[in-house]
C-alpha cells in the first residue's frame, strides 16, 4: 500500500516533471554556491597574513566581493527554489482537489449516508494540506541530503576505504532502525489521521443540529461527547508523535556511534601508520557531513508518514467506485415522451432486505400517476429507482420503450424535473437557487416562475429582492418558503417527466391551492409521479398506487378505490377522524 | 497568541523540565566533537589502544545519553501539546455551544467548523514544533555567541550588529505574512462551505445533471485557496534566503574587519578560522529559527482566529427584568399565573422590519395551543421567541410569570420537549436519538416510541439500531415520528411540535393526536401546523398573517369570524363533501 501511495503521489508530481527538473537543478546549483563559499573564505583567509602590516588586502577584498556575490546569488538561488516549489505544490495541490471533490460528484448517492460530511471535508482540506506541506519542505530536504550525501561518500571512499567499512555496518543499521520504526509508526500516523477526520464529522453534525442540542438543553452532554472524541483525537496525535519522535534521536545515535567508530578505529589504523592524522580529521569532517543529512531526512520521516496517512486516505475516497459508468452504447434521451413502464421491479438497498417485490406499474405518457401508502412502505425508494440513484436488482425500468440502463444518466435525469420534501438551497442569491438546473433562464423567466410558485411576493418584501443572497442552510426562510422555490426551480426545467415527492408537506393549504394552478400547468403534458399525504392533491391522479410494505396492494382512480371500501378508503377516512 | 500561550502556562513546569533534559542532550552531542579533538590531539600522541578504547567507551555513553534526553524530552514536548490542544479545543468547542443562534449565524457555520477542525491543528502542530526546535536553535545561538565572545569580542559585536537588521526583517515579513494566512483561512471556509453544500446536495445536483456546473464552481474556489496559499507562502519563504544573506554578509564584514585587526595586530589568522567555524553553527540556529517563524505565522492566524471566537461576549443573558408590564386584556380571574404569555412581542431577525409584530396571547398550563397561517408568516419564529433562541426585540414573554430573560436559560429549556421543522437525527442508536443524553429509561423510550406512533418501523429495527447519517435510511414520516417521540419522552411541560407531522398520512396523524390528547392532559401543548385537523380541538387557535396574529379564538368562533381561516379550512376539508 504505502509504495502504492508513493507512486500515485509521484504520479501527480510528474505532472509537472519540467518544474521538478528545475527544482532538482536550482538545488544541486545552490548547493554548490553554498559549498564554494566555504572554499573562497578560505583564500580570503589566506591572505590574511600573520604580523602587523603583512595583510594583502587587495586579495582580501577581491575574494570578499567575491563571497559577497555568491551568497546573494545563492540566496537568490534559494529563494527562487522555493518560489518552484510552492508552484508545484499547488498545482498538485489544486489537482488533487479537483479530482476528490470530482469523485465525490460521481459517487452514488448513498455514499453519503454512511459518511459524515465533517470527515468528507476532513479529508478534502486536511488531509490535503498535510501533504502539501510536507510536499513542499521535505521533498527540498530530501533532494539537498541525497546531492550530500553521494558526495561525502565519494570523497569518504578516497581517502580510506578500510574506514568506509564502518559505514556498512551503521548504514544498514539505521537503514533497518528506520524501516522497523515507520513500520510501527504508520499504522499510529493512519490512526491519527482517522481519528481526525472522525472529530470533524462530529462537530459538522453536532453544529448542524445546534439548534435541537440547546433546546433539550444537551450542550454539557454534546461537550462531554465531544471531550471523549477529542482526547482520542488528541492522543492519536499524540501516539504518533510518540513512537514518531523516537526516529530522529535515534538516528543520530547510529550515527554518532559510527563517529565514535571512526574515532576509535581511525586512531587505531594511525597507530599502525596506515593513515595520516590529516586523513582522520578530514574523514570526520565528511562523516559529519555525511550523516548530517541523514539526520534530518531522518528527522522528517514523521513529517513524510503523517503526509503519507494522508495521502492513503485520499486515494482511498478516490478509489472508491463511482456510478457504475453508462454503458459504452448508451443513447441519449432526447425529447423524452414520458411513457414509463416499470415491470417486475424487485429491488433492496442491501441484499438482505428487500423493500420492493416485483413492483409493476404503466405510466403513459401524460398522465398523473399518485403513489400513497403508509410511510415507510417504500415510494421514495421507487423514486430513486425511476431517476437511476440506484439500479433494480431485478426487472426493468423502460422510458419511452427504452430500458434505462441503455440510456445515459445524465440525460434521463435531465428528462425529469423532481421536487423533494427536503429541499436544497445553496449559498447564493434567490435568482440563482431559482435559475439553477436551467443555464439558460432569463431573469424574466426566474421571476415569471417565481410568481407562479406564489413566492415572488415574498422575495419583493426582501431589502434585495432576487438579489438577496440565501446564507448558509438557509436560516431565516421557513421550510414552506424553501419549498416553493424549489418548485419556483422546477418550473423553470424542460422536462417532460415530473417528480414531486412530498413537494408541498410544509406549505399551508392555502398558499397549497393558490399554486395549483401553477402547478396544474407544470403538470400538462408531463409524466407526473406524486407522493403525498394530503390526499386532496391527488384526487385527480389518473392511476393511484396504494403501496404497503414494498407490494402495491391496490391500483386505481380515487372513485374505484373508495368503492372498493379496501385500505385506501381507510387511509381516506383517517383525514377526517 | 497571548491566548493561546495561557493554555501552556499550566504545563510550563513540565515544559520547563523537558527543556533542561533537552539542554543535557544537545550538550551531550556537543561533546563528541570535543571529545574528538580531544583524543587526536592529547590521546593518539600517547601511543596508548587503551585509552583510545576508554575514550570511545566515553563517547559511547554520550551518545546514549544524549538519544534517551532527546526523546524523553521530544516526548515531553508532544504531551504539553497534546494537553494544551485538547484544552483550547475543548473550551472552543464549549463556546461555540453556548453561541447564540444570531452569533453562530453572524460566524457562519462553515467558518465555526473549520476554526474548530483546522485552525486547532494548526495550533497543535505549532506547540509541538515550537519545543521540539526552540530548544536546540537558540541553545546553538546563544553557546555561538559566548564562544566567540571569549575569542573575539571585536569580531562578536560585528556579527550582532546584523541581529537589528535580522530582526527588522523578520518583523517586516511576519507583520506581511500573517494577515496573508488569515485570508487563506477565510478562502478555507468558503471552500468548506462549498464541499459541505455539495456534499448535501448531491441528490439535487446528479437529478439536474449539475455535477458539471458543481466541479466548475469548486474549481474557482479551489483555485482561490491555493493561489492565496502561494502568496502567503512566497512572502513568508523570503525570510530564509534573506536571513542568510544578512549572516553571510555578516561573515564577509568579519573577514574584513578581522584582516584589518590582524594587520594592526590585534588578533591573528587562526582566531579567524575559529570564528568562522563557529558562525555556521549560529548560521544553522538562525535557519531553524526561521523555520519557526514560519509556522508560528500560519499558528498565530489561526489562533486570531480562535480568539475570535473565545472572546466573544456571552449574549442572551440571564437579566432582572422589570414584574410589570402591559397586559393582553382577557386575563383570567381565578388567580392562578397562565403558563405562558406574550405580552406585545415583535422581532426582527436583521434589526429593519419586524418579522412579527405585536404578539399577545396567554395560555394556561395542560391548554393546546394551535398555530396556523400561511408560509413565512411567523409561526416558527414564536418559537423559536419561546425557547428563547432569540432575544424579543419589544414586549415580553412570561413564563409561569417570570419574564423568559430572568431564566436559567437550561432552565427554561428543560421546560420543553420539541420537535422542529428542520430537526436533526443523528448518527447514533434509536433509543440514544429519542433519550437524547437525558438518562430515560428504556420503559420511558418505548412508551415514547408507543405514542408517537412508531412501534412498527422502530420494532422491525431495533431500539439499538444505529441510525445512518442524518437519518438518511429513514423515510420523512419515520424521522418525524422519531422527533415526536424524542419530544414525547421527557414528559417535559411543553410539548412544542412545529409542523413536525407533515410527512404522516393522516391515519398515523389522527392516532398521534389522540395519544397526545390522551397522555398529556398536563401538558401546554404548542402545535404549529398546515392542517386544520391538527388543531381543531385546540383551546386557543393563532391565525397568522405577515408576521401577525391576525385573529385568535376556538375552532368554532374562527369558523364564524375569520375570513382566512375558513378559507384554509374550506381547502382541506371539500375533499370530504
Amino acid at each position: 500500500m504505502k509504495k502504492h501511495v508513493m507512486l500515485r503521489l509521484g504520479k501527480y508530481l510528474l505532472q509537472y516533471k519540467w518544474f521538478v527538473m528545475l527544482v532538482a537543478v536550482l538545488s544541486i546549483a545552490s548547493n554548490l554556491l553554498n559549498l564554494v563559499g566555504p572554499m573562497l573564505s578560505g583564500y580570503a583567509v589566506d591572505a590574511v597574513k600573520p604580523g602587523q602590516g603583512a595583510v594583502d588586502f587587495g586579495t582580501v577584498f577581491y575574494y570578499a566581493a567575491w563571497m559577497a556575490g555568491l551568497y546573494a546569488g545563492a540566496s537568490l538561488l534559494t529563494y527562487l527554489l522555493t518560489a518552484v516549489m510552492l508552484h508545484i505544490t499547488r498545482k498538485v495541490v489544486y489537482a488533487m482537489r479537483r479530482d476528490v471533490f470530482a469523485r465525490l460528484m460521481e459517487l452514488p448517492a448513498g455514499y453519503f449516508d454512511t459518511r459524515q460530511v465533517g470527515d468528507i471535508i476532513s479529508r478534502i482540506s486536511y488531509d490535503i494540506d498535510t501533504v502539501n506541506t510536507s510536499l513542499s519542505s521535505d521533498l527540498i530536504t530530501l533532494l539537498s541530503s541525497a546531492i550530500t550525501v553521494i558526495g561525502s561518500f565519494v570523497m569518504m571512499l578516497l581517502i580510506s576505504p578500510v574506514l568506509v567499512l564502518v559505514f556498512v555496518v551503521t548504514v544498514p543499521a539505521s537503514l533497518l532502525l528506520t524501516k522497523k520504526l515507520t513500520g510501527i509508526t504508520r499504522p499510529l500516523f493512519r490512526a491519527r489521521s482517522r481519528e481526525l477526520g472522525e472529530l470533524n464529522g462530529f462537530i459538522e453534525e453536532k453544529m448542524t443540529g445546534q439548534k435541537t442540542l440547546k433546546a433539550y438543553g444537551q450542550e454539557e452532554n454534546t461537550i462531554g461527547k465531544f471531550q471523549e472524541k477529542n482526547t482520542e483525537a488528541v492522543n492519536a496525535y499524540y501516539h504518533a508523535d510518540y513512537m514518531g519522535s523516537m526516529v530522529g534521536p535515534s538516528v543520530n545515535l547510529i550515527n554518532n556511534i559510527s563517529l565514535t567508530l571512526v574515532t576509535v578505529f581511525g586512531s587505531l589504523q594511525y597507530l599502525k601508520g596506515a593513515i595520516s592524522l590529516g586523513n582522520i580529521s578530514s574523514f570526520v569532517l565528511y562523516s559529519r557531513k555525511f550523516s548530517g543529512p541523514i539526520n534530518e531526512a531522518a528527522n522528517i520521516i514523521s513529517d513524510f508518514q503523517s503526509a503519507l496517512a494522508a495521502a492513503e486516505r485520499i486515494f482511498r475516497l478516490l478509489d472508491e467506485a463511482p456510478e457504475k459508468p453508462d454503458l459504452p452504447e448508451a443513447e441519449i434521451l432526447q425529447e423524452a415522451q414520458g411513457d414509463v413502464d416499470i415491470k417486475d421491479v424487485s429491488f433492496g438497498y442491501t441484499p438482505d432486505k428487500e423493500i420492493l417485490h416485483h413492483v409493476s406499474l404503466h405510466a403513459p405518457r401524460g398522465k398523473l400517476v399518485a403513489i400513497v401508502g403508509p410511510t415507510g412502505a417504500g415510494k421514495t425508494t421507487l423514486i430513486n429507482l425511476l431517476m437511476r440513484f440506484y439500479d433494480v436488482n431485478q426487472g426493468e425500468i423502460r422510458v419511452d420503450g427504452r430500458e434505462i440502463r441503455s440510456l445515459t444518466r445524465d440525460s434521463l435525469r435531465r428528462s425529469y424535473a423532481m421536487v423533494l420534501q427536503d429541499t436544497w438551497l445553496f449559498y447564493g442569491t434567490i435568482a440563482e437557487n431559482i435559475s439553477y438546473g436551467s443555464e439558460t433562464a432569463s431573469r424574466e423567466d426566474v421571476v415569471r416562475a417565481a410568481k407562479a410558485a406564489r413566492i415572488h411576493d415574498y422575495i419583493m418584501s426582501l431589502p434585495k429582492g432576487y438579489d438577496t443572497i440565501l446564507s448558509d442552510d438557509g436560516t431565516n426562510i421557513s421550510k414552506g418558503q424553501k419549498q416553493m422555490l424549489t418548485i419556483a426551480r422546477a418550473m423553470l426545467l424542460d422536462a417532460h417527466m415530473l417528480i414531486l415527492d412530498e413537494a408541498t408537506s410544509n406549505v399551508d393549504t392555502r398558499t397549497e391551492l393558490q399554486i395549483q394552478e401553477a402547478m396544474r400547468n407544470l403538470m400538462r403534458d408531463k409524466t407526473c409521479f406524486v407522493i403525498a399525504h394530503r390526499l386532496s392533491t391527488i384526487r385527480n391522479a389518473d392511476l393511484i398506487l396504494v403501496v404497503r410494505d414494498g407490494d402495491i396492494i391496490e391500483m386505481g382512480t380515487h372513485e374505484s378505490l373508495l368503492e372498493k371500501k379496501g385500505f385506501y378508503h381507510q387511509l381516506y377516512r383517517a383525514q377526517f377522524e | 497568541m497571548r491566548r493561546i500561550m495561557y493554555y501552556v502556562k499550566p504545563y510550563m513546569g513540565g515544559m520547563l523540565i523537558g527543556l533542561v533534559i533537552k539542554v543535557l542532550a544537545t550538550l551531550c552531542e556537543l561533546f563528541l566533537p570535543r571529545a574528538l579533538a580531544y583524543i587526536v590531539d592529547e590521546v593518539i600522541p600517547r601511543r596508548s589502544v587503551g585509552q583510545v578504547l576508554a575514550w570511545g567507551g566515553v563517547m559511547l555513553l554520550a551518545s546514549l545519553l544524549a538519544w534517551r534526553g532527546n526523546i524523553v524530552a521530544n516526548r515531553r514536548a508532544s504531551k504539553v501539546a497534546r494537553d494544551a490542544t485538547e484544552s483550547i479545543r475543548l473550551d472552543l468547542f464549549t463556546k461555540i455551544s453556548y453561541l447564540s443562534s444570531r452569533q453562530a449565524e453572524g460566524f457562519t457555520m462553515p467558518s465555526l467548523i473549520s476554526r474548530a477542525t483546522t485552525d486547532t491543528y494548526n495550533i497543535h502542530q505549532m506547540l509541538g514544533m515550537m519545543q521540539r526546535l526552540g530548544v536546540r536553535a537558540p541553545i546553538m545561538l546563544l553557546g555561538g555567541v559566548i564562544i566567540t565572545l571569549t575569542m573575539d569580542p571585536v569580531l562578536t559585536l560585528t556579527l550582532v550588529a546584523m541581529m537589528p537588521f535580522i530582526a527588522v526583517m523578520i518583523w517586516q515579513v511576519t507583520k506581511r505574512g500573517v494577515p496573508m494566512y488569515r485570508k487563506v483561512q477565510e478562502a478555507a471556509d468558503r471552500f468548506v462551505r462549498q464541499v459541505r453544500e455539495a456534499v448535501t446536495g448531491i441528490r439535487v445536483i446528479k437529478a439536474l445533471s449539475r455535477t458539471e456546473y458543481e466541479k466548475k464552481k469548486f474549481a474557482a474556489i479551489n483555485e482561490e485557496v491555493v493561489v492565496k496559499d502561494q502568496k502567503a507562502g512566497m512572502v513568508m519563504s523570503l525570510m530564509n534566503p534573506l536571513m542568510n544573506l544578512l549572516l553571510n554578509l555578516g561573515l564577509v564584514l568579519v573577514i574584513l574587519i578581522g584582516a584589518w585587526r590582524v594587520n594592526e595586530g590585534l588578533s591573528s589568522p587562526g582566531t579567524i578560522i575559529a570564528f568562522l567555524s563557529y558562525v555556521t553553527l549560529i548560521l544553522n540556529a538562525i535557519l531553524f529559527l526561521s523555520r519557526m517563524f514560519m509556522i508560528y505565522s500560519k499558528a498565530s492566524a489561526s489562533a486570531a482566529r480562535v480568539t475570535e471566537i473565545l472572546d466573544a461576549p456571552e449574549d442572551l443573558t440571564r437579566q432582572e427584568t422589570a414584574e410589570d408590564g402591559r397586559s393582553c386584556g382577557n386575563s383570567r380571574q381565578d388567580g392562578n399565573l397562565p403558563q405562558i404569555v406574550f405580552d406585545h412581542v415583535s422581532f426582527s431577525y436583521s434589526g429593519g422590519s419586524p418579522d412579527v409584530w405585536e404578539i399577545c396571547f396567554e395560555l394556561e398550563k395542560g391548554e393546546t395551543l394551535g398555530i396556523i397561517g400561511g408560509t413565512g408568516a411567523g409561526k416558527s419564529t414564536l418559537i423559536q421567541l419561546m425557547m428563547r433562541f432569540y432575544d424579543v426585540t419589544e414586549g415580553r414573554i412570561l413564563l409561569e410569570g417570570k419574564d423568559i430573560r430572568s431564566w436559567d436559560k437550561q432552565e427554561l429549556r428543560k421546560k420543553f420537549g420539541a420537535a422542529f421543522q428542520n430537526d436533526v437525527i443523528f448518527e447514533d442508536s434509536i433509543a440514544e436519538n429519542i433519550s437524547f443524553g437525558r438518562n430515560l429509561s428504556r420503559e420511558e423510550i418505548l412508551e415514547a416510541v408507543h405514542l408517537a406512533q412508531a412501534d412498527t418501523f422502530v420494532q422491525e429495527k431495533g431500539l439499538d439500531a444505529k441510525l445512518a447519517i442524518k437519518g438518511a435510511d429513514l423515510s420523512g414520516g419515520q424521522k418525524q415520528r422519531l422527533l415526536i417521540a424524542r419530544a414525547l419522552a421527557g414528559k417535559p411541560d411543553i410539548l412544542v411540535l412545529d409542523d413536525s407531522s407533515s410527512a404522516l398520512d393522516y391515519r398515523t396523524d389522527a392516532r398521534l393526536r389522540q395519544a397526545i390528547a390522551g397522555h398529556f392532559s398536563e401538558t401546554t401543548k404548542i402545535i404549529v401546523a398546515q392542517r386544520v385537523s391538527s388543531i381543531l380541538n385546540a383551546d386557543l387557535i393563532l391565525v397568522m398573517d405577515g408576521g401577525r396574529v391576525i385573529a385568535k379564538g376556538r375552532h368554532e368562533e374562527l369558523l364564524k369570524n375569520c375570513e382566512i381561516y375558513r378559507e384554509i379550512s374550506r381547502s382541506q376539508m371539500e375533499v370530504s363533501e
